[in-house]
């Protein structure tokens, strides 16, 4: 889609136009079109290195572009990147409060560089307190957080001005599983007040919580869609099996035709096959090797099948980036 | 620039520096240390000057004569000898700096009215030193030659008693007893001023860039001059509280008289104190690393200041070309100022220009922080 329709640029929380970003001979994003809509919900996924934090760094204003263009929230970044910032909200992917400030000393600091008016703030702290439950911590130093609660805080400092747009750089890296359930059910609550969120993120289970998801691979844009139009685009019947030595049986299957993907997922493997009658083939294959297998079932595929469906394996280049819309 | 947000950023950087009490410590601890070490280390006064002496003559007259020396105060008596050789080991092994060897024929030559010699060895490989005890020494010799000669007019006169023709009477004003310390002390504050001011701020951007908290400071409205100038005041403070210990060191410890108007010297080396720690800010918004800022910030300062501040070297015996640049060396100024308060009780008048040099350089230094300093990730 070289040509974008030009629509009213307000129907659009963010709207890149060939966005490109380079460092020296490396082109961390490519030729980027990405349209996020009101009220949405979008999650960036791919793998380390793939350009997400790039994107979300040119989107918050704190890097320019090579070339190509962004707005947000209707402010072109290239413009006006300091014009953005005031109903912006930005989460870098690493901690970027203070640790030697207390819970309510980095809130207050925050509220008083967005210039918060002070008869808002009291009543505004009390909702940022009452999701995160940070109530109690109010006057601990920032530092001896735990991550869960670090990343809380580090949502209600981005917070604390009311920003129309939020961008949140794998918020959820390296936060333990209930915390990352806490943390997703505030985006929830968030997107019913009508703010858009751009999250970026490489556990593919949390992908499947956005309302869009766009692939993001070397830089490109690979995919785009909800995460069941995603997971539909899988051909064939995914299959769960777990034999007694599944290295082997990677290899094994790898070199087996008739197979659409063999993936090692946790303890066992993930094989797509376009029937019934392959996965007998399979099971005899195995047995002819005297692997056993203890488990082989029919499971719904999961993100990450998709994830690793649609990004090509090893590192041959795939087709120029596919556009958003 | 917005006032509440720039005093937003005075406040949590205030916090930072209170809770960081290592750093704390070593900002007022170190100006402490370094006028102890200074002050008591450079002294320029040159006294007891170690001295061995050879007296070949054994008289009155030549006892006389080491008397005199021995007697101003500046030479100390080390060791006598019959041996030459004993006092180029002692230069050699310095245990002394001067040696004096008194010819065998010193009293009769004087008695007889003819010319006599003194031979005095010195020590040159410390050529100030070297420089100095030569001074002294000729003063004393020619004192005892003009006691000598009166002593011989007088016994030839037996009516009038002559005198001396001429008798000089020089008055040092501003500094009486030549003490270099009273000299050296106004120039080891602005010295150490410069120094710490700069180390002081040298970290606090690259500091931010390192651990990561400036990504999400410059994705807020802030600016970058309310960051600055936010960043400077309570280190300025902190800059203030140096600058009065180390003034009270000068009055209480060293003892050096201050004639001015305390306000006024206040006041200049505040002037002073916002450069010095622009230049701090600078060199943390173009360092790389947080090691790299502090290197660099003390080898920026430090070297200059102390040579091309006038603080050691007198700017006016350096090439013309050295003698410009130390106009943008700010302890320059400062020492000027500084000298001219503590020592001649100087006004606004006589300070105006070091002065008006100093509002120019701060400003410089700190609007060249502001524009470098990006709200970009690097």
């Amino acid at each position: 889609m070289a040509n974008l329709p030009l629509e009213n640029n307000d129907d659009f929380a963010i709207r890149t136009e060939k966005l490109c970003r380079d460092f020296g001979k490396v082109e961390a994003v490519k030729n980027l079109h990405l349209q996020v809509k009101r009220g949405e919900l979008f999650g960036l996924v791919g793998p380390d290195g793939a350009g997400k934090t790039t994107t979300m760094r040119m989107l918050a204003g704190i890097l320019d572009p090579t070339s190509g263009s962004a707005w947000v929230d209707g402010i072109s970044i290239v413009d006006d990147p300091e014009g953005i910032k005031e109903h912006l909200a930005y989460m870098p992917q690493r901690f970027g409060l203070y640790q030697d400030l207390t819970v309510m000393e980095n809130l207050i600091f925050y509220a008083d560089l967005f210039r918060v008016p002070k008869k808002l703030r009291a009543g505004r702290i009390e909702t940022l307190f009452g999701f995160s439950r940070l109530g109690p911590f109010k006057d601990r130093l920032a530092g001896a957080l735990s991550g869960g609660m670090k990343q809380k805080l580090g949502l209600a400092c981005a917070l604390i001005h009311s920003p129309r747009v939020l961008l949140l750089d794998e918020p959820t890296n390296g936060v333990d599983p209930v915390s990352r359930r806490d943390f997703w059910k505030i985006l929830y609550e968030l997107l019913k007040e009508g703010i858009s969120i751009l999250v970026s993120t490489a556990y593919l289970d949390e992908a499947e919580r956005t309302n869009r998801v766009g692939l993001m691979h070397q830089g490109r844009l690979v995919q785009l869609g909800e995460p069941r139009a995603l997971k539909s685009m899988l051909k064939g019947i995914t299959m769960e099996l777990i034999p007694s030595d599944p290295a082997k049986t990677r290899t094994l299957l790898r070199n087996m035709p008739g197979l659409l993907d063999v993936n090692i997922f946790g303890g066992g493997l993930h094989v797509r096959i376009p029937d019934k009658s392959t996965g007998e083939a399979i099971l005899k294959r195995l047995e002819a090797e005297a692997i056993e297998v203890r488990s082989f079932r029919r499971i719904v595929p999961s993100m990450e099948d998709a994830f690793l469906y649609l990004i090509p394996r090893g590192q041959e280049e795939d087709k120029s980036g596919v556009s958003a819309e | 620039m917005n006032i509440y947000r720039t005093l937003a950023v005075s406040r949590k950087e205030a916090r930072q520096i209170i809770r960081d009490s290592r750093s704390l410590y070593l900002a007022l601890g170190i100006p402490v240390l370094l006028m102890i070490l200074f002050g008591y280390a450079l002294s320029l006064d040159v006294n007891d000057i170690p001295v061995a002496v050879w007296d070949q003559d054994r008289s009155p007259q030549s006892r006389e004569f080491l008397d005199q020396l021995t007697g101003s105060g500046y030479f100390r008596m080390v060791f006598r000898t019959e041996n030459y050789k004993k006092i180029v080991q002692a230069i050699d092994d310095n245990t002394i700096t001067l040696g004096i060897t008194l010819p065998h024929d010193f009293s009769e030559k004087l008695k007889k009215g003819r010319p006599t010699t003194i031979q005095a060895l010195v020590d040159g490989s410390d050529s100030t030193r070297a420089g100095i005890a030569i001074e002294y020494l000729k003063v004393i010799i020619a004192t005892f030659e003009s006691d000598v000669k009166l002593a011989e007019l007088n016994r030839q006169a037996v009516l009038a008693r002559v005198r001396q023709p001429v008798d000089p009477r020089i008055r040092l004003l501003y500094n009486p007893e030549l003490v270099s310390r009273n000299n050296i002390v106004p120039g080891l504050i602005a010295i150490i001023m410069m120094v710490i001011a700069a180390l002081l701020t040298s970290l606090t951007i690259v500091r931010e860039r390192e651990t990561g908290t400036m990504e999400q400071l410059i994705s807020t409205p802030v600016k970058p001059n309310e960051l600055i100038v936010g960043k400077l005041i309570p280190y300025f403070a902190l800059g203030y509280v140096d600058l009065v210990m180390v003034y009270l060191m000068g009055e209480y410890v060293f003892r050096v008289p201050f004639r001015g108007s305390l306000l006024l010297m206040f006041a200049a080396s505040g002037v002073f104190l916002i450069g010095a720690l622009s230049i701090g800010f600078l060199v943390s918004v173009v360092a790389k690393n947080q090691f790299f800022a502090t290197q660099f910030a003390l080898l920026a300062t430090f070297l200059p200041t102390f040579l091309l501040s006038g603080f050691v070297f007198p700017i006016s015996n350096m090439p013309d070309v050295i003698q410009s640049i130390t106009y943008i060396v700010p302890a320059r100024h400062l020492i000027t100022i500084l000298r001219a308060i503590y020592l001649k009780g100087a006004g606004i008048e006589i300070i105006a220009f070091p002065l008006f040099m100093l509002v120019v350089l701060g400003f410089l230094v700190s609007s060249i922080a502001v524009r470098k300093l990006k709200k970009k990730i690097q």
